[in-house]
Formats: C-alpha cells, sequence, structure tokens
C-alpha cells in the first residue's frame, strides 16, 4: 500500500497543478472583467512591425498610450519588414509599422495594404572598427562601400531581408557592386546581433542609428564613420491591411492605429521618446 | 566574467523589488511549462505503456514516427503550428495564433515524444517471467498494470523529467506561434532573446538565472519522488 501512496501522492500533485492553474486563470478573468465592468471585452489586433521599433523602447511607450485610448489589445509580433509586410499580405496582421518604403510601395499596390501613411524617419549610419581599415568617412555612403568591397574590408550583413537589409542591398545596387566573397558576411539575425558580430569581427555594418544608440555601450570596438547623406534617410510608414482582400481583419481599431500614429500628440511623444536617455530623439515626426 | 556577477546581482534585485513583469513573465512561464507536460504526461504514459506492453499492427511504424519525434527540431513543430493557426490555415478561425495556447500546443508536439517512447522502452524490458508469475498468482490485467507501474516508477519519473526539460528549454516555437507579445504570451526563454538582441546583457543574464531557479526546483522535486525509497 506504501507503494501505492506514493503514487497517489504523484496524482494529486499533478491534479493541484492543474487546479491551480484552472483557478488562477478563473481568478484573472474575474479581475479583468471587474476592472473592465463599464466596457466591452477588449478588441485585439495584430500589429507587425519591425524589430527596431521594439528594440528601440519606442512601442512600449506607444503600444500602452492607443490601448487605453481605445479599449483594444495590441498584438505586437516584432520581426524583419520583409516578413511584417509578408504578413501583411497574407491578411495576418491587422495594421503594419515598417521601414521600407520599395517593398511598402508594391504591397500597397497591389491592393493588400489601404490608408498608407508616413509617420517618422529616423536614419542609417554606417559604423565600422576604430581602426578604420578602409579609410571611410564623410557623408557619402557610396563612395564608402566602394572602398569598403575594393579594400576587402570585413562588411556584415543582416541578410535578413529586413528594411535595413534591404536598404544595405539597394545601396550595392546604386554602386553596381555585386558584394560577395570571404570580407562579405551574411549573419541572417536581427541588428542587435548583427551590431555584435561586427564588433568582435572588426567590420563596417549599416545600421539604424536607434538601435545604435541603445546598444552602443556594448560595442567599443566599433563607431560611426559615415553619417548624414541623404541617401541614408530611414522612413517609417503605418498602413492597415486591405479587409476586403482578406478575412478576419480588425479593419476599425487598425483605422484607429493609423489615425493614431499620425495625430499630432502621438507625433510628439514620438519625438520626445529618447530625450531623457541619450540627448537625442531617436526617431523625428514625419507626417504628410 | 563581471556581467555573471551583475547578472546574478540583477536577479536577485528583480526578485526583492518584487517587478511586476517578471513575475507575470515567470509565472506564464511556469504555468505554460506545467499544462504542456501535464498534458504530454496524460497522453504519453498510457500511448507509451500500450506500445511497450502490446504488440498490434503498425506498432512499430508508430513507434518510429514517435521517435523520430525525439529529434522535431521546436522551430520546426512552431512552424507547422503556425501555418495551422494562420488565419488563412485550417484552424484559423479559432484566433489562436500568438496566444499561451499556442505555446502549449507546440510544447506537447515536442515533449510529447520524449516522454512516449522512454515509457514505452521501460515497459518493453519487463522481464516476462515475472509477468508470468504475475499471472500465476491471479492478478486481473488492472492489478498487473498497477504493479508494473510501480515497478517502472524511476523510469517514469526520467521521461518526464526529460519532457518537462525540452518544454521549459524551449524556445523556437514559442517565439514563432507566441510572438513574444509583453504581458500575453512573453515567456522567460524568449525575454531572454529579447533582451540579448536589445542589447541588455545584465537583464537576459538575470533572467536566465531566474530560468534556471525554476527548471532546477522543479527538476528537484521530480528527482526527489523519483528516488524517495519505499518505506516497506
Amino acid at each position: 500500500m506504501k507503494k501505492n501512496r506514493l503514487l497517489m501522492t504523484l496524482f494529486a500533485l499533478m491534479l493541484l497543478v492543474l487546479a491551480a492553474c484552472g483557478n488562477t486563470d478563473t481568478k484573472d478573468a474575474v479581475a479583468k472583467e471587474k476592472k473592465t465592468e463599464p466596457k466591452a471585452a477588449p478588441t485585439e489586433m495584430i500589429l507587425a512591425t519591425t524589430t527596431s521599433t521594439q528594440d528601440s523602447g519606442l512601442l512600449d511607450v506607444l503600444i500602452p498610450l492607443f490601448e487605453k485610448e481605445n479599449n483594444v489589445k495590441v498584438k505586437t509580433v516584432a520581426v524583419g519588414t520583409g516578413q511584417a509586410l509578408e504578413m501583411g499580405t497574407k491578411g495576418e496582421a491587422d495594421v503594419l509599422l515598417v521601414h521600407a518604403p520599395a517593398s511598402e510601395k508594391a504591397v500597397v499596390d497591389a491592393g493588400d495594404a489601404i490608408n498608407y501613411k508616413r509617420v517618422m524617419y529616423n536614419d542609417f549610419i554606417l559604423v565600422g572598427p576604430k581602426e578604420n581599415p578602409a579609410g571611410v568617412s564623410g557623408d557619402d555612403i557610396k563612395v564608402a562601400f566602394k572602398a569598403i568591397a575594393e579594400k576587402k574590408s570585413p562588411f556584415i550583413s543582416r541578410g535578413d531581408d529586413s528594411g535595413t537589409d534591404k536598404k544595405e542591398k539597394g545601396i550595392w545596387t546604386l554602386d553596381s557592386i555585386q558584394p560577395a566573397g570571404d570580407w562579405y558576411i551574411s549573419t541572417g539575425q536581427g541588428m542587435g546581433q548583427t551590431l555584435q558580430v561586427a564588433a568582435e569581427k572588426k567590420g563596417y555594418v549599416l545600421t539604424d542609428r536607434a538601435t545604435w544608440l541603445a546598444q552602443e555601450k556594448n560595442l567599443d570596438t566599433l563607431q560611426i564613420v559615415v553619417e548624414g547623406g541623404n541617401d541614408l534617410m530611414n522612413i517609417y510608414h503605418v498602413m492597415q491591411v486591405n479587409p476586403e482582400k482578406h478575412e478576419n481583419i480588425n479593419s476599425k481599431d487598425a483605422e484607429k492605429f493609423v489615425n493614431f500614429m499620425i495625430d499630432s500628440k502621438t507625433q510628439d511623444v514620438i519625438e520626445d521618446f529618447g530625450k531623457k536617455d541619450y540627448g537625442q530623439s531617436l526617431f523625428y515626426k514625419y507626417t504628410e | 566574467m563581471d556581467l555573471l556577477i551583475d547578472g546574478l546581482k540583477k536577479a536577485i534585485e528583480m526578485i526583492l523589488t518584487g517587478d511586476q513583469e517578471i513575475y507575470t513573465i515567470t509565472w506564464l512561464t511556469l504555468k505554460v511549462c506545467l499544462i504542456a507536460i501535464l498534458i504530454s504526461t496524460l497522453i504519453g504514459l498510457p500511448l507509451g505503456i500500450l506500445l511497450g506492453l502490446t504488440r498490434f499492427r503498425g506498432r512499430k511504424v508508430l513507434l518510429l514516427f514517435i521517435n523520430i519525434g525525439l529529434g522535431l527540431p521546436p522551430v520546426v513543430a512552431g512552424l507547422w503550428i503556425t501555418m495551422f493557426l494562420w488565419r488563412s490555415g485550417p484552424l484559423g478561425d479559432l484566433a489562436m495564433l500568438y496566444s499561451p495556447t499556442a505555446i502549449v500546443m507546440a510544447q506537447i508536439l515536442v515533449s510529447l515524444p520524449i516522454v512516449t517512447s522512454l515509457t514505452c522502452s521501460s515497459f518493453q524490458q519487463v522481464n516476462d517471467k515475472m509477468l508470468l508469475q504475475i499471472k500465476a498468482l491471479g492478478a486481473t490485467k488492472l492489478q498487473t498494470l498497477v504493479i508494473l507501474i510501480k515497478q517502472s516508477k524511476i523510469a517514469i519519473l526520467a521521461a518526464i523529467m526529460a519532457g518537462f526539460g525540452r518544454v521549459i528549454a524551449e524556445v523556437g516555437a514559442a517565439m514563432m506561434v507566441g510572438g513574444n507579445i509583453q504581458g500575453d504570451t512573453r515567456i522567460l526563454t524568449t525575454t531572454i532573446v529579447m533582451e540579448v538582441s536589445k542589447g541588455n546583457f545584465d537583464v537576459a543574464l538575470a533572467l536566465s538565472f531566474i530560468l534556471l531557479t525554476v527548471a532546477l526546483l522543479i527538476t528537484a522535486a521530480l528527482t526527489f519522488l523519483q528516488q524517495r525509497r519505499r518505506l516497506s
């Protein structure tokens, strides 16, 4: 019988776990109901966006504001811009916040996205090892890329079809250079990890300024080498997924979100963001 | 190495100051992992016993698939579940993608083969002579089963522990089907990935200590149960 008791204990423990989980669920649910008693249950909206808006912390500020105003639960999925746009064309998201104008145009033209609005900008910068083996500087990114390719200095690419990756590939095309060889390293990872790889391998890397500012403290072998050129502008757009082309789209909240992003109050929040921690804005307001 | 100490300090600080977000994330991790391993055990244990003790047509093929499942990469499990749960997928109307339920589904998919396969191999090793003896003593089928389960206690708990290890360590599928949504599907492993990509290594390390502590406590409880001597 003693052995039996052991098994019973085991079984009881499992039941307890199950019961505990069940219990808290209902408790949570009750608590939630109480909180939102006067309002209806919040609706859910999926926002597909790029990693830079999440990794910089901007969304942690904006999303709670929007949720509170509109009684919406925003499910933020932070992926590369390429994947975010793909989620849009598949109808897997309700609203998109991305930064690859050329690719966005294709999605809008195909009718998968509507209500396409410019939101904000910051800029891309080229960072490189402090030794600067390719000797690049100034504000002309095309000249810098050419010098790196000629010297075959290590260049670290995102290679993940993100907005930054698309930008980088675009610059190589402008120069009509086919980047290939030992010196051209493609990580297939996010901006943060790619910067880490660049710091370890002492390579050049194109990054958005927001991620650089947030990570600079961990990257003491790197410095900014090229910045400020017109080619380096990084523009973010917001758009809603076309409800007429896809099923189950929450277009009501998506439209509210687009309007929220271009609202002057939100625009001020965007421009203020980061001033306290970095002494400068990470994103600048830029609506039409 | 300073970073390691900083991380440990940060972890203690987070726990002591009662950081609400850390509690939410840790609690969700526990809930998701325990529910997943519980369901895996409830299905995997009987299935493993059945596969271990009986012989039927197609048994070997079934076992083969389960054993292949031992090496099922979580990202593959995640990808399949994502495709099923997409709005355009067969289960799209349930709107379950990016929910804790989706994470539980993915974790069951990767841990069920482990629990089933290990249970099966332990029951297949049951000595034929012992079975004969039990039968000779006039035990009913149910009594035989109870005796065998008691005999295999150590192996069964090892199977559950292995399954739990897989579940709590899992990140690829949880990221894909859960989406790492703040306050909703953000679990310890996905938060660690995110903090690393943000460059917050101290926070990531702190979280890793919390994750290891949680894993340690649960595995210790299971090991205690497994190793407890019979008091007869």
